[in-house]
């Protein structure tokens, strides 16, 4: 009983960091219905910051206090700033490019954390007189988890106050529940959605700071929080701050529970082996039970209402099918004019155009936003890995055992998602793609854990550089050739009915979800066969293959080439590639760069660079 | 001639509102009947009945003796129910034909077919249904960037893509300028007659009503109040009741938009 209570604790304590961080996320998403991945940068910033200026101002009372609240207000600070000088000049491109152009400040922010403050870990300060332990019917509990348990109720009150008392409050929630009437009012919604990024920013700075004293400030806080917060807001509903902070207790004591019980296990699974699992576990249950999470209201904005109707989809004409051919001529003769060190640069490229183009086949034909992407990618990586590991396969077996251990899964997790929509449904994919990484993480007998499957090289045949170049660069080549002819064959044509117009497409006897279904599973599989070649060409597979980094490189790739364009992703795959690997090459700081370029692009080209030179051509075929 | 479609004491109701009861009629193969009534009259809960998108409470749909009550909207578009939507719904990233080619290879099913190209299925088929309803001028040109009226034509053709021996129109020529309309519902009128295609249809107009109906049934808070001849409709004291308003001129009131 007494061990019971103090997990309850521990557990509660916990929630209210991961409460606040979720809350401001909950907030921006609820009123500018943008996805900000940066939050959990923002977190990161806080940490930093706090650590900053809880140092400057000494650790008194005062001081520590006023600095954990002048580090939230810088970071709300930052928020408003990268609102106003970014998400504005883009809130009429689809919704994807906003997400796009957060992906780039977590890249930045990385790195002007790592530019600022260092690699090393800092130690967070002590509260001060916060520091020993309370005695709770009859247990000694720390003093601080006292004030975490309290703070977050707390913060929940004034946000209450805030949303239904203040005059600006009220009209945040009449934004949050129809953008156009509010303006139409004549509030000027510029400065309320400013306003809203400050608040939100500022909570996930808070939430950062106030975990100084439990923990510490360091580079991998914000990709190591992200996920987690978007379990909570997700389940909790998004948009509703109550619903995040039940979600945060909900998950915090299943994770509390689970590490404190290590040693239990159930059906031969220890419990801190599922320990990762558990909280996306809880959310695909929760979103298959409410798919609106616990306290949402359905999702009435979705990806396919961005205002403009898709452009057509044409087949290549002349100058593209010459380009095409040109490019393919360059691949074919690149191990003559290129070294070895090029060639292999060449082949990564060629993989991941495969990857992004089998992202590309379910996000721009079937409507279908997935932000898990990698788990197929993956997948097909450790079906290579685990035939090899534990059969000793060979590669030209091995490598089936790719797309299908991938198609596997897609089915299986496809399954789930196909039946939410729009920023659900996309975060219920990085749900399971977490759950895929977590299993292969902690799964350690079969998967090696951490440490991954090595050894996996490809047999003499294909044992060269260059052999594997041409191996590998076949195989994507026709990939993408099968992907872009599904795209014009009747399938294809199915999938964009289902996306222009699921009403229509219904009434013609479309079972839409189904169809989906069918193509989440097919992309999957195509991202299987890009993993396989990969784990081929780094000798290797490791958990990473699946993470969510992974992920949202694919997206990057697939949204700088321009959804719509089926060439996109071949542009985007391989100018971030290789930028990536150049940047790589020149200095420490590639993300903070990579993270402007992202950035810049998207301001300038809020169609993606493929559909920005089919602007060009369009106005140039106007002229002539 | 035997009725294609015969329905019996359909009934509805939200929550506490009858939307619609116990409503009885048939409607034969080549037979254009319009269903009219004041706003909230339950004609739409009675074509949403008959398409599959809602369940009756009590009642029953038989398309040539079939019953259709229970079975899905796709399932009842592949017996040969079209229809067209009050606001268009066309794919609107697909070129005018490609949108038909759509249908037709869903009619065909073919939906999940890799290896053909889709563009070169069904092309002839497709245009003659397009040369049919006046748009084969715009089958290249995509549909999301179509005018209203050419939008509803479009509608047309992929009704009749499917070769449906019933065809539902909910409001067919709702936001169309009048000569527009007068033009569409000939266009229909012939192409269904010609086809030997029931029509029921919902509509405002009531120049399109009178000018093209066979039959006119009249609804009134979820009841039919009169069936018949447009001539008898017109001259029912009961209709000009409820529809019109009492005191209104007959024959006057029907120009304008209920």
């Amino acid at each position: 009983m007494e061990f019971l209570l103090q997990q309850l604790l521990t557990g509660l304590a916990s929630a209210s960091g991961l409460f606040l961080v979720a809350s401001g996320l909950t907030i921006i998403f609820g009123v500018t219905r943008i996805v900000n991945f940066a939050h959990g940068s923002l977190y990161m910033l806080g940490a930093y910051l706090g650590v900053s200026l809880i140092g400057l101002f000494g650790g008194g009372t005062l001081g520590f206090w006023g600095g954990l609240l002048l580090a939230a207000l810088v970071v709300g600070a930052v928020g408003a700033l990268f609102e106003m000088a970014v998400l504005r000049r883009i809130y009429q491109a689809p919704e994807l490019f906003q997400l796009l152009a957060t992906f780039g400040l977590v890249l930045v922010v990385q790195d002007a954390t790592l530019w600022i403050w260092g690699a090393q870990d800092l130690l967070g300060p002590r509260a001060p007189g916060l520091g020993g332990a309370t005695q709770v019917f009859g247990l000694r509990v720390p003093t601080y988890d006292i004030f975490l348990i309290l703070f977050a109720p707390v913060v929940l009150g004034a946000l209450w106050l805030l949303f239904n008392r203040t005059r600006w409050g009220i009209l945040i929630r009449a934004a949050t529940q129809d953008r156009e009437m509010v303006s139409a009012l004549g509030v000027n919604r510029k400065w309320l959605f400013t306003g809203v990024f400050f608040l939100g920013a500022a909570l996930a700075g808070l939430g950062g700071a106030v975990q100084l004293p439990k923990g510490s400030a360091h580079l991998h806080m914000d990709l190591q929080i992200i996920a987690s917060v978007f379990v909570v807001v997700v389940v909790g509903g998004m948009g509703s701050i109550l619903g995040a902070y039940l979600a945060a207790l909900l998950i915090s004591l299943i994770r509390v529970l689970l590490i404190t019980n290590a040693q239990v296990t159930l059906g031969g699974v220890a419990a801190w082996q599922m320990e990762l699992v558990s909280m996306f576990l809880v959310m695909a249950l929760v979103l298959i039970l409410r798919p609106w999470g616990l306290l949402g209201r359905r999702e009435v904005l979705g990806y396919q209402h961005s205002g403009t109707p898709e452009p057509m989809l044409r087949p290549a004409d002349r100058s593209l099918q010459l380009a095409g051919l040109a490019v393919l001529v360059l691949l074919l003769v690149l191990p003559w004019i290129a070294g070895p060190y090029l060639v292999s640069v060449a082949t990564e490229v060629l993989i991941f155009v495969l990857f992004a183009a089998s992202l590309q086949f379910l996000m721009g034909l079937g409507g279908v936003i997935s932000f898990g992407h990698a788990a197929y990618f993956g997948l097909g990586a450790y079906g290579v890995g685990l035939a090899v590991r534990h059969w000793g396969a060979p590669m030209e077996l091995a490598l089936l055992a790719a797309p299908l251990l991938a198609a596997g899964g897609a089915l299986l997790f496809g399954w789930f998602c196909v039946r939410l929509s729009g920023v659900y449904l996309a975060m219920l994919t990085l749900a399971f793609a977490q759950i895929a990484w977590s299993i292969a993480f902690q799964w350690i007998e079969l998967t090696g854990g951490d440490n991954g499957i090595i050894g996996i090289w490809p047999p003499a045949w294909v044992g060269s550089v260059t052999a594997y170049y041409y191996f590998a660069g076949t195989i994507c080549v026709i990939g993408l050739l099968l992907l872009r002819h599904f795209a014009f064959a009747p399938f294809g044509y199915t999938l964009r009915a289902g996306r222009d117009s699921p009403l229509r497409a219904d009434a013609i006897g479309i079972d839409v979800r189904r169809h989906r279904w069918l193509a989440f599973t097919l992309a999957g599989c195509f991202a299987g066969v890009a993993g396989g070649l990969f784990a081929y060409l780094k000798g290797s597979v490791s958990p990473e293959a699946m993470a969510l980094p992974l992920s949202v490189d694919a997206l990057v790739m697939v949204l700088l080439g321009g959804v719509q364009a089926l060439t996109g992703p071949i542009a985007g795959a391989a100018a971030f590639t290789l930028l990536k690997t150049e940047l790589l090459s020149l200095t420490n700081y590639w993300r903070a760069i990579l993270g402007c370029i992202i950035i810049l692009l998207v301001v300038l080209f809020p169609q993606g660079l493929a559909g920005a030179t089919a602007g060009l051509r369009r106005r140039g075929e106007g002229q002539a | 001639m035997t009725a294609l479609l015969q329905v019996r004491g359909l009934s509805k109701a939200f929550g506490g509102v009858q939307a619609v009861r116990a409503v009885d009629f048939d409607l034969k193969p080549g037979e254009l009947l319009a269903m009219i009534g004041p706003n909230g009259a339950g004609k739409s809960t009675c074509f949403n009945l008959i398409n599959g998108q809602l369940q009756p409470d009590a009642g029953s749909v038989r398309l040539a003796g079939e019953e259709m009550i229970g079975l899905t909207p796709r399932r009842i578009w592949r017996l040969g129910v079209g229809r067209t939507f009050q606001i268009a719904a066309a794919f609107a990233s697909m070129s005018v034909r490609e949108n038909v080619q759509m249908v037709l290879i869903a009619h065909h099913r073919r939906l999940r077919a890799l290896l053909p190209s889709a563009a070169a299925l069904y092309r002839d088929e497709a245009m003659a249904l397009l040369e049919q309803v006046g748009m084969a001028g715009q089958a290249e040109r995509a549909c999301g960037i179509l005018a209203y009226g050419d939008i509803k034509r479009v509608e047309l053709a992929l009704a009749l893509a499917a070769a449906p021996r019933m065809l539902l129109m909910d409001e067919p020529t709702a936001g169309m300028a009048p000569a527009e309309r007068k033009a569409l519902m000939a266009l229909t009128a012939s192409i269904v007659r010609e086809r030997g295609i029931a029509v029921l249809f919902t509509e405002h107009d009531m120049d399109v009503v009178f000018g093209h109906a066979d039959r006119i049934m009249v609804l009134d808070r979820g009841q039919k109040i009169a069936e018949g001849e447009p001539e008898a409709v017109r001259a029912d004291p009961q209709v000009q009741a409820s529809y019109l308003g009492s005191g209104a001129p007959a024959g006057a009131g029907w120009e304008a938009d209920a």
